[in-house]
């Protein structure tokens, strides 16, 4: 019988890699693969902006660019949403921040699977060449939307039937072999790996939206799969999983009886959790910032992970409300409606004690804290639009209008990029030990925050109206007055706009990267673990000779009588410093 | 479980200083390999799987153009044969927790045999099949049949895979106990994919 010691116990065996191939290439660091995941993603999501950019030229100005029909129009539509979905947001929260934070916040040397980590980082990347070697095959990418919607997804005519469709149920069966990796990584590290002292209930909330949102992956994208098998086989051999009898361009085709509304349902089974998968991160990491930078306790802590954890158990049974109009039993409409507006109470809760978190707070209006406060703005108002469209009857007749674009892209576009911005700002002085421009990023932040709000808020007027989306022009009809083409044009300009300004950030941490001043190894003083390593930045294996013991949650702000505003996770009671005449600092549990 | 009273800590109240003035060991979840919680969780992971592959089974049945298909008589065999393969492995987790050496080689070779005559036993019935007729395309029923046990084929690849790098590993030299845990982790997926199977089986009669 053999007996484990437990991972914080036992001895370091890390082997420093030497070589600039093994240091960066075929790294087995956290470290590195976060910094992997996280700049492939940007990558691929400056492409997806690039698409976005051109359907808006479409949009606000029709029949001006020739070299967009409507079949590439579709393409665009389709790309720019799987990208920023799965292949930006998703793998850059779990991929990045997840690999990055994970073990330096409770305490750990490295993940407890490196060599799998480094896998998930290659699959990742195979998954991403796949998808973008669809540009460049016959036909071109799909155009069937970023669902997939069988039938049309498979039919001729529909653009990128040829090879574009393959390459991408391929290329999200990798990613999600990918995501599986790490996912296990992710749970195994946070259950096993925590340092002495680190009790579940005392990790940063960054880690609970992490490891709840890598619960949900792990059992979520399964779905995906079995959906992307099925239509692969569907497309390949004939079989008839989903695709019914239907006439396409004039002829029968071969398949008969399969069910469009399966794939809803597995798709969907997958898709809302997938919101999640983005959104509870973000809460996670919006929670340290804001905690951080207003120099208080987290509001109500206990009650964040409880919510954490309720949102993520609901968000596997409200999956059809993406479905109301599938033509499903309405009994089932009502029971989605009814979990759908439920789900409201936990984030709600989750708003209003990140609201109570900055009241009295000392804000520091540092930039991070500017892209956070920000989210709290883009995040409850995609999210009231979201109780809207939650309502069957209110969804029926909106549901095909830019009322639902301007709805997801308010609360699972701006907000999590918010966030992702938020975090990066924040956390860049760990990863490179540089500080970045502070006036760039404050001219970032607004030009974001403005433009997006200029792109978005008019969208609803539009969805009101009843501007159809998905439409690659809108022609002439007597129920759209023109002012709605003028307010299309503005839109397109505002996007433009915050598409170019998003080079001022890219431009910022490339020039900070070489020429920023150095941050000193804890410039926000924070109090997690990660603030608090030897290094800036880490080292291979984190913490040097021993690994630091906790004796407090993270969030330990303006205690009464400290000499500093902050008290460290891994500062033992009798090493704070008091001030003269504040008596002993005592751990709270003996004033009791 | 004890994820209320996990979920219940009141984590801003510190915990009490013992005499070394280290806060009290309160950190570890259960001391056990770490590859032990990700195999439960993997298994958690494969078993939404084959679940989602059955509801949508269930979902597609109902559909009038189903029409069953037979189930050739090969398969109970090679459940047999999976069945054989189970008790091999377990075996020999069994032999490696009490220290024993001996055989292992032996039950490493079974095991494998066995899975493979296994994998090649559902390659069989699938030539069987085609032979009557009953082609992948053909009918749902059938798409439904080729699917899941060629899904549940490559996971026992898979786990077969980290079968063989272990008994590489005796055969080059290295102590039968250093693949104890391995050993360990095989025997439950295999026994998961067992039951898995079974539920396959039973789904698939049911037409």
């Amino acid at each position: 019988m053999t007996t484990y010691l437990p991972i914080a116990d036992q001895p370091s065996e890390l082997h420093d890699p030497h070589t600039f191939i093994s240091k960066y290439v075929w790294s087995q660091d956290h470290k590195v693969i976060a910094i992997q995941y996280g700049s492939t993603a940007v990558f691929v999501g400056l492409i997806a902006l690039v698409l976005s950019g051109l359907m808006r030229l479409q949009l606000g100005y029709p029949n001006t660019f020739a070299f967009i029909d409507p079949s590439n129009y579709l393409q665009f539509v389709t790309m720019h949403g799987m990208i920023m979905v799965i292949y930006l947001l998703t793998a850059l929260f779990l991929g990045g921040f997840g690999n990055y934070l994970i073990p330096l916040q409770i305490g750990a040397r490295d993940m407890v699977f490196p060599y799998l980590n480094m896998l998930s980082y290659w699959f990742y990347l195979l998954s991403v060449l796949i998808l973008l070697a669809s540009f460049f095959v016959h036909g071109g990418p799909t155009g069937a939307g970023w669902t997939l919607y069988p039938p049309q997804a498979i039919l001729r005519g529909t653009p990128g039937a040829d090879m574009g469709i393959i390459l991408m149920l391929a290329s999200l069966a990798v990613f999600i072999i990918a995501f599986t990796m790490g996912g296990l990584n992710y749970v195994t590290t946070v259950l096993q790996a925590r340092t002495h002292g680190m009790t579940m209930m005392r990790m940063p909330l960054s880690v609970w939206g992490i490891f709840v949102a890598t619960i949900l992956g792990l059992f979520a994208f399964p779905a995906l799969f079995v959906s992307a098998v099925m239509m692969t086989f569907d497309n390949l051999i004939g079989t008839s999983f989903f695709m019914p009898a239907v006439q396409s361009l004039g002829q029968n085709v071969a398949h008969t009886g399969g069910s469009p509304v399966l794939f809803q349902h597995l798709f969907w089974f997958f898709g809302h959790p997938e919101v999640y998968i983005v959104a509870l991160p973000a809460f996670g990491l919006v929670s340290d910032v804001l905690s951080t930078h207003a120099r208080k306790n987290i509001f109500g802590y206990r009650m964040m992970v409880w919510a954490i954890v309720a949102i993520g158990a609901l968000s596997f049974v409200v999956w059809a409300h993406h479905m109301y109009v599938s033509g499903m039993n309405p009994y089932f409409g009502f029971f989605f409606a009814f979990t759908t507006l439920i789900i409201a109470v936990p984030t709600a809760i989750k708003v209003y004690n990140w609201v109570l978190t900055l009241w009295q707070g000392n804000i520091r209006m540092t930039v991070p804290m500017m892209f956070a406060m920000g989210f709290i703005f883009t995040f409850i108002h995609g999210g009231l639009t979201g109780i809207f469209l939650g309502n069957v009857t209110i969804d029926l007749p909106l549901s095909d209008t830019y009322f639902v674009v301007a709805h997801f892209h308010m609360v699972m576009g701006v907000s999590p990029i918010m966030v992702l911005f938020a975090s990066i700002y924040h956390w860049f002085p760990k990863m490179s030990g540089k500080m970045f421009n502070v006036t760039l990023g404050k001219i970032h932040f607004w030009a974001t925050f403005l433009g997006t709000y200029a792109i978005y808020l008019p969208m609803h007027y539009l969805g009101i109206l009843g501007v159809p989306r998905r439409y690659y022009a809108i022609g002439t009809t007597s129920f759209i007055p023109d002012s709605a083409m003028a307010l299309n044009a503005n839109i397109t300009q505002a996007a433009l706009f915050v598409g170019v300004m998003q080079l001022v950030f890219i431009i910022n941490i490339i020039w900070s990267l070489v020429k920023g001043k150095p941050a000193g190894h804890n410039p926000w003083e924070a109090t997690s673990l990660e603030w608090q390593t030897p290094d800036t930045p880490p080292h291979h294996g984190n913490w040097g000779e021993k690994l630091p013991v906790v004796y407090r949650w993270a969030y330990e702000y303006a205690v009464p009588g400290a000499k500093d505003d902050f008290v460290p996770q891994n500062i033992p009671p009798e090493e704070v410093v008091m001030l003269p005449g504040a008596g002993k600092y005592v751990n709270r549990s003996e004033e009791h | 479980m004890n994820l209320f009273r996990i979920l219940s800590e009141k984590p801003w109240i510190g915990t009490p200083l013992t005499a070394e003035g280290l806060a009290v060991e309160v950190s570890q979840a259960p001391v056990m390999a770490p590859e032990k919680i990700a195999l439960r969780f993997f298994l958690g992971v494969v078993g939404v799987l084959f679940g989602l592959f059955s509801i949508a089974y269930f979902i597609r049945m109902r559909v009038g153009d189903w029409r069953p298909m037979p189930e050739p008589g090969t398969l109970w065999f090679n459940t047999l044969l999976l069945f054989m393969a189970s008790i091999v492995l377990q075996w020999t987790h069994h032999r490696l927790k009490h220290g024993r050496e001996d055989g292992i080689k032996a039950a490493l070779t079974a095991g494998a045999v066995l899975t493979l005559a296994f994998v090649y036993g559902q390659f069989a019935v699938w030539q069987q099949l085609r032979a009557a007729g009953y082609y992948i395309a053909s009918n749902p029923a059938n798409s439904f049949f080729y699917v899941l046990t060629g899904i549940h084929a490559l996971h026992i690849l898979g786990g077969l895979w980290v079968w063989t790098r272990a008994g590489i590993r005796v055969w080059s030299g290295t102590s039968p106990d250093k693949i104890s845990l391995s050993v360990e982790l095989c025997a439950v997926y295999w026994h998961f994919l067992l039951l898995v199977w079974l539920v396959l089986f039973a789904l698939l009669s049911y037409t």
